[in-house]
Formats: C-alpha cells, sequence, structure tokens
C-alpha cells in the first residue's frame, strides 16, 4: 500500500493510461460477499468434514441401534438409516434409545461418573483457592515477582506423560521414594505408603482408592494451576489502585479489602476459570492415565487407571476410549451415547453456574 | 512507608503497623516459596534421577540412601538409551526400537504441517468474519461459537471412523489434516483484526487495494503479534499431543512397514512399556530419561518465547 501513496503523491496531472488501469482492476475485482466465501472455504473444507458434520454424526448414531459402520453407508449414520429404509441392502437399523440402555447398564460406566465426579469435586475448588492466593500474593510483592511468576507458569510447557511418570515416581513406594521420605523423616510415618500399584505388590498392601487419590489430585492440581494463576494475574492487574487507597485511609485491614474489593472486582475472571476448570475436569483423561500410564503391567497403559481390571479410576473420557478402542461394530454407538451423556453433564453443569452466578459477579 | 505517617495517631501505632506489615510479608514470601518449591520438585527430581546408574537409583528408592547420589554413580547411559534404536530384553535378545530421533522428527513434521495449516485457515476465516460482510455471517459465527462448547469426545468418535474409512490410518494426513482449523484461533485473531481502524481500509480502497490485497498488506502485519502467538501455541500442542496420534497413528507408516509414526508422547509411552515389561535393565533411569528428553526442548522453546506464550495463554486456555 505504501508504494502505491508514494506514487499518488509524486503523480499530481492525471495519468490516463492508470486511471483505466485502475477502472479496469475495480471492474475484474469481485463483490465483498464473494471474497468472503473465497476465504472462508478452506476453513469451512475443515470445519464441516471435521467438526459439524462429526457432531451430527455422533449425536445421530448415539439413537441408532446397533450402529454397524462396516456395512452400508460406513460412518455416515443417516446414510444407513436409509438405506435400510430403501431396503436396497440388508442394513437392520432403527432409532432408539438401546445404545443409552447399554451405557446405563454397564458394569463400569457408572462407577466412571462417581469417579469422575469425585475428582471433580476434590481438584477444581482447591486448584482454584490456591491459585487465588497465589495470585494476590504475587501482586502484592515487588522483588522477585518475576522470577516466582516465571516458576508457577513452568507446569504449562511440560508434556503431560512425561510429568505422570515423575508423579509416579515421586510416590514410589520405596522408603527412598520422594513423598514417603518426607512422611517418614518429617512427620515420623512409621512404615512407606503404596500410593500406587495394586498388583505385584509382592510383601505389601496393595494401594486403596484413597491413596490413589491423593496423587492423581497432586499431579491435577500441579498441572492445572499455572493457567489459572496466570489468568488472575491478568485480571488483578485491571484492578484500580484507587480503590485500595481508599480502604486504606478508611482503616481496613488487609483481609477486608480482599474480601471487599479484590475478590468482587476479580469475580468475572473467578467465573470464567471455575466454568473452564468444571468443563476442563469432566473430560479429563491424560491427566490421570499419565499417572498410571508406567506401572500398567501387561494391560494396555491408555486405558488403564488403577486396581486389577484397570478401572479404579477410570474416568467417563477413559471408558469412551477404551469402548472405542474395542472396535467391535457396535461399539461406536455405545461410545457415541456415552459421550452425550458426558455433554448433558457438562452443559448442565455450566448452566447451574451461570444462574448462580448472576448476582455474584460485578461485571 | 514515610507517607504513611499521616495516617497513625501516635509513633507507637505507626511501629505497630510496620511489624505487621514485616511479618505478613514474610508470610508472603515463606508461602511462595513452599509452593514454588513444591512446583520446582518434579523438575529437579526428573533432571537428578535422568543421569543415576539404574541400580544406584534402585538402591535409593528402595532405601533412601541418599549416597547413592554421589558422582561415581552419574552417568549418561540413560540417554544414551532412549537415543539407541534396540534395547535388550529380559531373555537377552537385542530387539529393534525407533530412537527418539526418530520420534522427533515425526514431531517436527507433524508440528510443522499442523500448523501451516492451522494458521492459514484461521487468517482467511478470521478476515471474512472481521472485515467482510456476507450474509449469514452472524449465524455462521454462532454455529463456530457454539461448537467450542461441545466435548471433542463427540468429534473423536466419527472422525476416528472417518479415518479408517478413507484409509487414513498411520498416515501423516491423518495427525496434520483433521484438526486443521482451530474456531478458537479463528475468534483470537477476529479480535485482533476488528481492533483495526476502519480509515486504513477505506485508505486501501481508495488507493485501489482489493479485499486480499488489504489482507495481505495491512492486516497480516499488523496482526503479526497475535500470529506469531498462534504459531507457537499451536506447536506446542502439536508437541504435546497424544490422544488423537494414540488413535489413529501408533503403529507403522502405511506406506513403509518399518517407519514408526510415533510422536513424542506416544513413543514415550511405548518406552514405558517396553520397560516395564521386557526390557534387561535400568527400567526407571531410562523412562526418565525419555521423560526428561520429551520435556527439555520445549522449556528452552518456553524460555526463548515465553513472552509470546504467557501472553497468548491468558487469553485462551487450551493445553495439548
Amino acid at each position: 500500500m505504501s508504494v502505491e501513496t508514494a506514487e499518488a503523491v509524486k503523480m499530481p496531472e492525471f495519468d490516463a493510461t492508470k486511471a483505466r488501469l485502475i477502472s479496469k482492476r475495480r471492474r475484474l475485482s469481485l463483490p465483498q460477499w464473494a471474497n468472503a466465501w473465497i476465504v472462508l472455504i478452506p476453513a469451512m473444507i475443515f470445519l464441516v468434514l471435521f467438526m459439524f458434520y462429526p457432531i451430527l454424526n455422533t449425536f445421530l448414531m448415539a439413537f441408532i441401534q446397533d450402529f454397524d459402520f462396516g456395512k452400508g453407508a460406513g460412518s455416515f449414520a443417516l446414510g444407513n438409516f436409509f438405506i435400510s429404509l430403501s431396503n436396497a441392502r440388508k442394513v437392520h437399523q432403527t432409532f432408539g434409545f438401546e445404545n443409552f440402555r447399554l451405557v446405563l447398564t454397564d458394569d463400569v460406566f457408572p462407577r466412571t461418573i462417581l469417579n469422575t465426579l469425585t475428582l471433580v469435586v476434590i481438584e477444581v475448588p482447591l486448584t482454584i483457592i490456591v491459585a487465588l492466593l497465589i495470585a494476590t500474593f504475587l501482586n502484592s510483592i515487588k522483588a522477585l515477582k518475576g522470577l516466582f511468576q516465571t516458576i508457577f507458569f513452568l507446569p504449562y510447557v511440560t508434556n503431560s506423560i512425561a510429568l505422570g511418570l515423575v508423579f509416579t515416581m515421586l510416590f514410589s513406594t520405596g522408603e527412598g521414594g520422594i513423598v514417603n521420605m518426607f512422611l517418614m523423616k518429617v512427620f515420623g510415618m512409621k512404615e512407606p505408603i503404596n500410593w500406587l500399584k495394586t498388583f505385584g505388590t509382592s510383601g505389601i498392601e496393595p494401594a486403596t482408592r484413597g491413596h490413589q487419590l491423593v496423587v492423581i489430585v497432586t499431579s491435577a492440581v500441579w498441572n492445572g494451576i499455572a493457567f489459572k494463576i496466570l489468568v488472575f494475574l491478568s485480571g488483578l492487574a485491571t484492578i484500580d489502585k484507587q480503590y485500595y487507597d481508599a480502604a486504606k485511609i478508611d482503616g481496613s485491614s488487609n483481609f477486608t479489602i480482599w474480601r471487599r474489593i479484590t475478590l468482587p472486582l476479580l469475580s468475572p475472571q473467578i467465573l470464567y476459570i471455575t466454568i473452564t476448570s468444571f468443563i476442563g475436569a469432566f473430560k479429563m483423561y491424560t491427566g490421570v492415565m499419565s499417572v498410571y500410564s508406567s506401572i500398567a503391567g501387561s494391560m494396555n497403559a491408555s486405558y488403564y487407571f488403577g486396581g486389577e481390571k484397570g478401572e479404579d479410576w477410570m474416568p467417563i473420557v477413559g471408558w469412551i476410549y477404551r469402548i472405542l478402542g474395542t472396535q467391535t461394530n457396535t461399539s461406536k454407538g455405545v461410545a457415541a451415547a456415552g459421550s452425550l451423556i458426558l455433554l448433558g453433564i457438562i452443559l448442565f453443569i455450566t448452566l447451574v453456574q451461570f444462574a448462580v452466578s448472576k448476582k455474584r459477579v460485578h461485571y | 512507608m514515610a507517607e504513611h505517617a499521616m495516617y497513625f495517631a501516635d509513633k507507637g501505632a505507626l511501629i505497630r503497623y510496620r511489624t505487621k506489615t514485616i511479618i505478613l510479608r514474610t508470610l508472603v514470601y515463606l508461602f511462595l516459596t513452599v509452593f514454588a518449591l513444591f512446583m520446582l520438585l518434579p523438575f529437579v527430581f526428573m533432571i537428578v534421577a535422568s543421569f543415576i546408574k539404574a541400580e544406584a537409583f534402585q538402591e535409593f528408592t528402595t532405601r533412601a540412601d541418599f549416597s547413592q547420589l554421589g558422582f561415581t554413580n552419574w552417568t549418561f547411559d540413560n540417554y544414551a538409551q532412549v537415543f539407541a534404536d534396540h534395547y535388550t530384553d529380559s531373555l537377552g535378545h537385542v530387539l529393534p526400537r525407533p530412537s527418539f530421533g526418530h520420534y522427533f522428527l515425526n514431531t517436527f513434521i507433524v508440528a510443522i504441517g499442523s500448523t501451516a495449516v492451522t494458521v492459514v485457515t484461521a487468517v482467511l476465516a478470521a478476515f471474512a468474519f472481521a472485515r467482510l460482510e456476507f450474509k449469514g455471517k452472524n449465524l455462521l459465527f454462532t454455529l463456530l461459537l457454539a461448537t467450542m462448547m461441545i466435548p471433542g469426545e463427540m468429534m473423536v468418535i466419527t472422525n476416528y471412523q472417518t479415518t479408517i474409512q478413507i484409509g487414513w490410518t498411520n498416515t501423516f494426513a491423518a495427525l496434520i489434516l483433521v484438526h486443521g482449523v482451530s474456531v478458537f484461533y479463528i475468534f483470537y485473531l477476529r479480535q485482533t483484526f476488528q481492533q483495526i481502524p476502519n480509515e486504513l481500509y477505506l485508505a486501501a480502497k481508495v488507493d485501489g487495494v482489493n479485499d486480499i490485497g488489504y489482507l495481505f498488506k495491512v492486516m497480516i502485519p499488523i496482526a503479526m503479534p497475535t500470529i506469531t502467538t498462534i504459531i507457537i501455541l499451536t506447536l506446542m500442542g502439536s508437541w504435546n499431543s497424544f490422544v488423537w496420534p494414540n488413535l489413529v497413528a501408533n503403529g507403522n507408516w502405511k506406506y513403509n512397514a518399518n517407519y514408526s509414526m510415533k510422536l513424542v508422547s506416544n513413543g514415550l509411552m511405548s518406552l514405558f512399556g517396553q520397560q516395564a515389561s521386557g526390557a534387561a535393565d535400568g527400567g526407571d533411569t531410562i523412562k526418565i530419561a525419555g521423560s526428561m528428553v520429551v520435556t527439555a526442548p520445549l522449556f528452552v522453546f518456553f524460555i526463548i518465547f515465553h513472552k509470546y506464550i504467557m501472553r497468548g495463554v491468558s487469553r485462551s486456555g487450551i493445553k495439548g
């Protein structure tokens, strides 16, 4: 653009050739809506194929009985239904709630909901409260602030699988496991605790679900806190310093200032973090799996979540992936139904949060 | 502190105030330090353990014997094993396995490919939403917003089938193209584009620059910091991606049966498996060295680009 501007300045008198060229270009240029669709084409191809269509298809698949993607119209769920209607090929399919019945009567699924709920209820509030404290403290200091900020952000850039292993090792069974060592040396615990291993543990008690929970929650807090601290800090930076000065003149205590000024003014960020954390926590999978990934033994580490069958702390998404991985023809419909139930839970929780927050969030 | 003096009735009150402030300050720093140590502990542990001889580490974990961590027991052997292209199982057989160099190569290919596709689609789409007028714009945009609410698993189920059906299992196409568009980045860029003043657009029009020319000559240069952030976050996402590659590209390449398709995270998982079940020596320390090899490059990356990363992350909230 700058080049053309320079040319225009250099040529004050009318240039017939250039004028004709410009008008020609104008005539050739397409209307704006056409340009818009042209630049949207690349994104739309991907969106339609790998986002819009999958959402619709998975939704339909959940309601089709014995969905068999090996036959008929392949992955196109509704296509299979049409083929079954036209009787062109022998594909017997009907709409119904069979898949949901299979999900809800499954041996494991109800427990995965309970597992996920337990993990969410412990992990999310804990992480948010600690993150809020750290952010407030960080905001109140000057020296070393940058260093602390960088350290607290580090977990964000780590690989979940790698860090899962490190947590398994920190909580390892022997007296030299870092956590056991700490508890024995500092708190005088007598016997080392077996935190994670539930089989192949000759001579020691297999890990209880409670012990496993400690490891999962610790690593989840460690993993999830960086992002929350960062968001709270950016929120705190926008609060006007005048409020604090006014409160100080009134002689308010630090805690009152935090409760009456910081918290209300930070409430949009707190709401945002609460909602995204709950959604993220209900979808937890890699974080839990990675803690167990190095002790799965002969079982498939991708679907192993402690216990003899790998189901001790299996989350909903872990169950969905395990079903999906079984590769039987009907498993896809069941997995689809499971994912719809997950969507239902997430929507419900989000709506409740919005309703509750209406009175408490100050924008 | 001198400016506070006027608020206090007498000298005693001022001294009490100052003492309280100092105690509070100390407590704040104490809390932050304890938590910083908690944050750093896994890294320190990982670095130290990755350099310790296997037997010495075994001794240390079972008996809490710190003398095992002495310098005589330090070694590079764990890293040599991670980058070796074979391992010895408990029966003494030498078995081939891809080295981490191989996983790195795969990850680079996927990271660069998917970053290129994601950035191109996001820039073009964000341009349409931010600058151009067309019928159905609001409807389409609302539709995009709605997809962000839906758990990715719903898409994975059908995408997994589609991938199998069009024969993309164990190909780079499945890893690069299926996640070739990010609704969030379209959003993020659209916001940046919208902040560019309208006058620039009108000025460009007067100069005879068409819409596409305006995008490339004005908008992209102005929005470059945001685009850089997107590039960096996408690269990081590819490096840490696990679930999707684990489903569709966990075997050997479709076109070469000797070429493993695994990315770093999946390679790490298979390393855990081999060391746990079959490998003869150095189980734990090799696993830790493998974890270190996967974590360290991202750290270097973070140190160089931390400004872009932290700015981008504070607005997003995606973790790979």
